[in-house]
């Protein structure tokens, strides 16, 4: 029984972590793999749901409708500014990271001047359950649910869809996609704005847990970022495998020498995956296939 | 006379801006107003004006490995930490005598050297594209960061300096010069800005020859098809490898020089925010000419620090509107565009003269 109560601590640990990092990186893989662009804002499109996450609830609306009010927000911002920066830059990939690194500047200090230095959080729902001699909060098995219905959520948005075939047609080859008559430009303008409403989503997802500060989305983006390398440019193919890959690790490591260490084993992973699989295991797994 | 001509073509070959007299005499005049800029200020303003030439370092090392090598890393700031970390470690526990500190600051940039040979090693010989060396560079910066942040406890330290977590170290003696009947220590005064104006000049000049020099056409055809220069039979991994070290270890300086300049290091020097003023700086300037880099970082920090006079935050907004717009209006960076533009307008009044 006692075996069984830590194996279920261990697992729950590395559901915890693999939810984290699928959730964390889910916004930030759809655009980077359909549009070959890494969105350094992505931290603060996360806070930005979390905010609109909270100001909500404590509006008076449910938690739920709220964490999509929050979504609707970052996607909306999203739309706004792959209009006003990113569609200049599609051709120069390394000019976006920065020109969205500046934008993260713009709405940290930005939210820090109009909103202050934090915003009075809502509680975790759900209270928490016990098993053997440790308590679980309950709300963590709602996150790692949420990570997955997320997942399969984009496998059928992008498989079973009339815009998922438009998409995955226009990150193939581009220009014979425009030549059949699909509007490329918006396809790009709505892939930002879906992964920008999907780190809102995140952002209100885990605003319960979380303090609101303007620097928030800044404990997401390295395990985003980690992520995103080790799984290469699928999402389905790469980033599920490298969450499932990484959480192991990081749980292991968080177990036997605290949080830090967690990112350390991350950063020390993904600094070996990529000497041995530079295009990330979704490249590795599309080579073996052909 | 021959290895003379040849020493000149290096200081102003195809690779930097500014050529022929006029230019020269300008910079001349301008180290000498640097060099006469003491007698007109009293010290404390000149030991803050150090505080600017500090960055300058890390800012050109940064051009040399975005704008020259094409592989844009956001980990300088990781170097700058560890190397002031390391200068501030060695100090406090071997002190300052004998010229000691000058040694520590070397150390210290070997410190930097070493882990961005390990680093770059992993990144370049893994033939990782552009994106992902900056954001693993940055991550690599992000966790660095957080280690010392959570270093508070008093079983964090190394020999009798304590690494104080989120406050970080302070208290450790600033550069000293050995010199005839005891060493001159130099506190932010007239004498360290000396100091810092003849290596800034030397640096300058250094990688001026270094881009200008067959290593630095090789990384600059690098830079424009990777492809071509390695059926050209350069190893690309290597040139990059080297410029990411020497960029890395100017970094280092920079972060030794910012230790012993304020007698602190702390980890929010390694932050996102701090991770993104150097991009800032290069980028406005102009990350591909070496002139261009320098008189942006001087221009960007000077606004930077007369903004902050209305509280840091919306400093940091202007800097990141700075950045935006300068990617959007003028990628080449401002300086750069504008100098291209004036000498196109010349030519061309020449050509129909």
């Amino acid at each position: 029984m006692d075996a069984l109560s830590s194996l279920f601590g261990f697992v729950y640990q590395c559901g915890d972590a693999f939810a984290f990092l699928v959730l964390a990186a889910c916004g930030l893989a759809v655009i980077f793999g359909m549009m070959g662009v890494i969105n350094l804002a992505h931290g603060e499109f996360i806070m930005c749901g979390a905010y609109v996450t909270v100001a909500s609830a404590r509006a008076g609306l449910p938690l739920p409708l709220a964490i999509l009010c929050g979504a609707l927000a970052a996607g909306v911002v999203g739309l706004v500014v792959e209009r006003l920066v990113v569609r200049q830059l599609y051709d120069r990939p390394m000019d976006t990271i920065v020109a969205t690194w500046g934008l993260s500047l713009i709405a940290t200090q930005g939210t820090l001047i109009i909103l202050g230095p934090s915003m009075p959080a809502v509680g975790v729902p759900f209270g928490s359950f016990t098993v053997g001699a440790y308590s679980y909060s309950t709300y963590r098995l709602v996150l790692m649910a949420a990570a997955l219905a997320i997942l399969i959520g984009l496998y059928l948005a992008f498989n079973k869809t009339r815009f998922g075939v438009l998409a995955r047609a226009t990150i193939q080859v581009p220009h014979m996609a425009e030549a059949l008559g699909v509007d490329t430009k918006f396809v790009y303008s709505m892939t930002f704005a879906l992964g920008s409403a999907l780190a809102g989503l995140v952002g209100g997802l885990y605003a319960p847990t979380m303090t609101i500060v303007p620097t928030m989305g800044g404990s997401f983006i390295m395990e985003a970022f980690v992520t995103v390398v080790v799984g290469g440019a699928d999402i389905f193919l790469g980033t599920a495998p490298a969450a499932g890959v990484l959480g192991v690790i990081k749980a292991t490591m968080t177990s036997w020498q605290g949080q830090l260490f967690g990112q350390i084993g991350l950063l020390i992973a993904v600094i070996i995956v990529i000497r041995v699989l530079p295009k990330g295991i979704s490249g590795f797994i599309l080579r073996e296939r052909s | 006379m021959k290895s003379r001509s040849r020493f000149i073509r290096l200081l102003e070959g195809p690779q930097t801006l500014g050529r022929g007299p006029l230019f020269w005499a300008a910079l001349g005049l301008a180290v000498l107003a640097a060099a006469a800029y003491p007698l007109l200020a009293d010290g404390y303003t000149v030991g803050n004006t150090v505080y600017f030439f500090n960055w300058i370092f890390m800012a050109l090392g940064l051009s040399l490995v975005w704008g020259y090598g094409g592989t844009l890393s956001f980990g300088q700031t990781a170097f700058f930490g560890l190397s002031g970390y390391a200068y501030g470690v060695l100090t406090l526990n071997f002190g300052a005598a004998y010229g000691l500190t000058l040694i520590a600051l070397l150390a210290a940039m070997a410190c930097s050297a070493v882990l961005a040979a390990v680093l770059g090693y992993f990144l370049y010989f893994g033939r990782i594209s552009g994106v992902f060396l900056g954001i693993v560079t940055l991550s690599v910066t992000l966790v660095f960061e957080r280690f010392m942040a959570q270093t508070a406890g008093p079983e964090w330290h190394i020999g009798v300096a304590r690494l104080n977590g989120f406050n970080g170290m302070s208290g450790m003696p600033p550069l000293t010069l050995p010199w005839f009947g005891g060493s001159l220590t130099l506190f932010p005064d007239v004498g360290l800005y000396y100091l810092i104006l003849t290596m800034l000049v030397l640096t300058y000049l250094g990688l001026r020859v270094l881009v200008n020099s067959k290593f630095g056409n090789v990384l600059v055809a690098i830079r424009e098809n990777p492809e071509r220069a390695e059926m050209l039979g350069y190893d690309v991994r290597k040139y990059q490898l080297i410029a990411f070290v020497i960029g890395a270890v100017l970094a280092g300086l920079s972060g030794a020089l910012y230790t012993s300049w304020g007698q602190y290091i702390t980890p929010s020097s390694m932050s996102i925010t701090a991770a993104a003023l150097p991009i800032v700086w290069v980028a406005v300037g102009g990350r591909g000419d070496l002139t261009a880099t320098l008189i942006g970082t001087l221009v960007v920090l000077a606004t930077f620090q007369a903004l902050t006079i209305y509280g840091s935050q919306y400093a940091l907004v202007v800097m990141g509107l700075l950045l935006v717009s300068t990617v959007l209006i003028a990628p080449e960076g401002l300086i750069v565009t504008f100098t291209k533009f004036a000498m196109r307008l010349a030519h061309g009044r020449n050509g129909s003269s």
